[in-house]
């Protein structure tokens, strides 16, 4: 299992090939990763985190998964400070002996990452900054797990 | 003392991202209330509590949750990562 929580960009091709190499054992492996996306005239966007609560609260939404289905292995990568649209946030990668685990256990990290990591984005346009707000959805897609 | 720490627009608000508190306060709650006394900025920062989130050392909490032992607050709007 490796969380990390960077400002540098990171490379998701080269991150799934390291990371499906090292899934020994695995019979499927899914990743996701979210970028920025260039909505409404968007120009840039800064991540803010909480450090030290951040990696705790990422491993422990990851130790969560690990209980809940049988996984080989998986990854989590966050970035924070400034991003350019086009940009990759973050991503999650999970291995499983089978694709069910894997794809439940990738939306579960997905959901839990959105609203119970410590991360906060202002968006950035023309006519100046703005604080991103939760959203209900957000809320509502944790009682589903 | 405890150490309180803002995030985001909690921070903006207020105008610094930590500071060391001197505070006798039971609950979180009641620090929430010493903290608005202080000035405008601090009941402009805490004016809704619904539309804030609590962490304890680092781990989520409620506003109702005792302060005993604790050494870090920080006070920050619903996340919004991923």
């Amino acid at each position: 299992m490796r969380v990390a929580v960077q400002s540098a960009p990171f490379d998701p091709g080269a991150e799934v090939s390291d990371f499906s190499a090292q899934a020994a054992g695995a019979g499927a492996v899914v990743t996701f990763f979210g970028i920025v996306r260039p909505d409404d005239g968007l120009t840039g966007m800064e991540i803010e985190h909480y450090p030290g609560m951040t990696e705790r609260a990422i491993l422990a939404i990851v130790g969560e998964a690990v209980t809940r289905w049988s996984l080989v292995d998986a990854l989590v990568i966050h970035r924070f400070g400034p991003l350019k649209p086009g940009e990759a946030i973050m991503m999650v990668a999970t291995a499983a002996p089978h694709r069910g685990d894997a794809f439940a256990a990738a939306e579960f990290l997905m959901d839990y990452l959105k609203s119970r990591a410590p991360f906060w984005k202002k968006e950035t346009r023309a006519g100046g900054e703005a604080w991103v707000g939760a959203k209900d959805e957000d809320e509502a897609a944790l009682r589903r797990w | 003392m405890i150490d309180v720490l803002y995030f985001a627009w909690v921070r903006e608000r207020i105008g610094l991202p930590r500071e060391r508190v001197e505070s006798s306060a039971a609950t979180v709650a009641a620090l929430v209330d010493e903290l608005r006394a202080r000035e405008e900025r601090y009941a402009a920062a805490f004016a809704d509590t619904a539309s804030l989130r609590v962490a304890l050392d680092q781990e989520l909490a409620d506003f109702d949750a005792p302060l005993s032992g604790v050494r870090e607050v920080a006070f920050f709007p619903p996340m919004t990562g991923g």
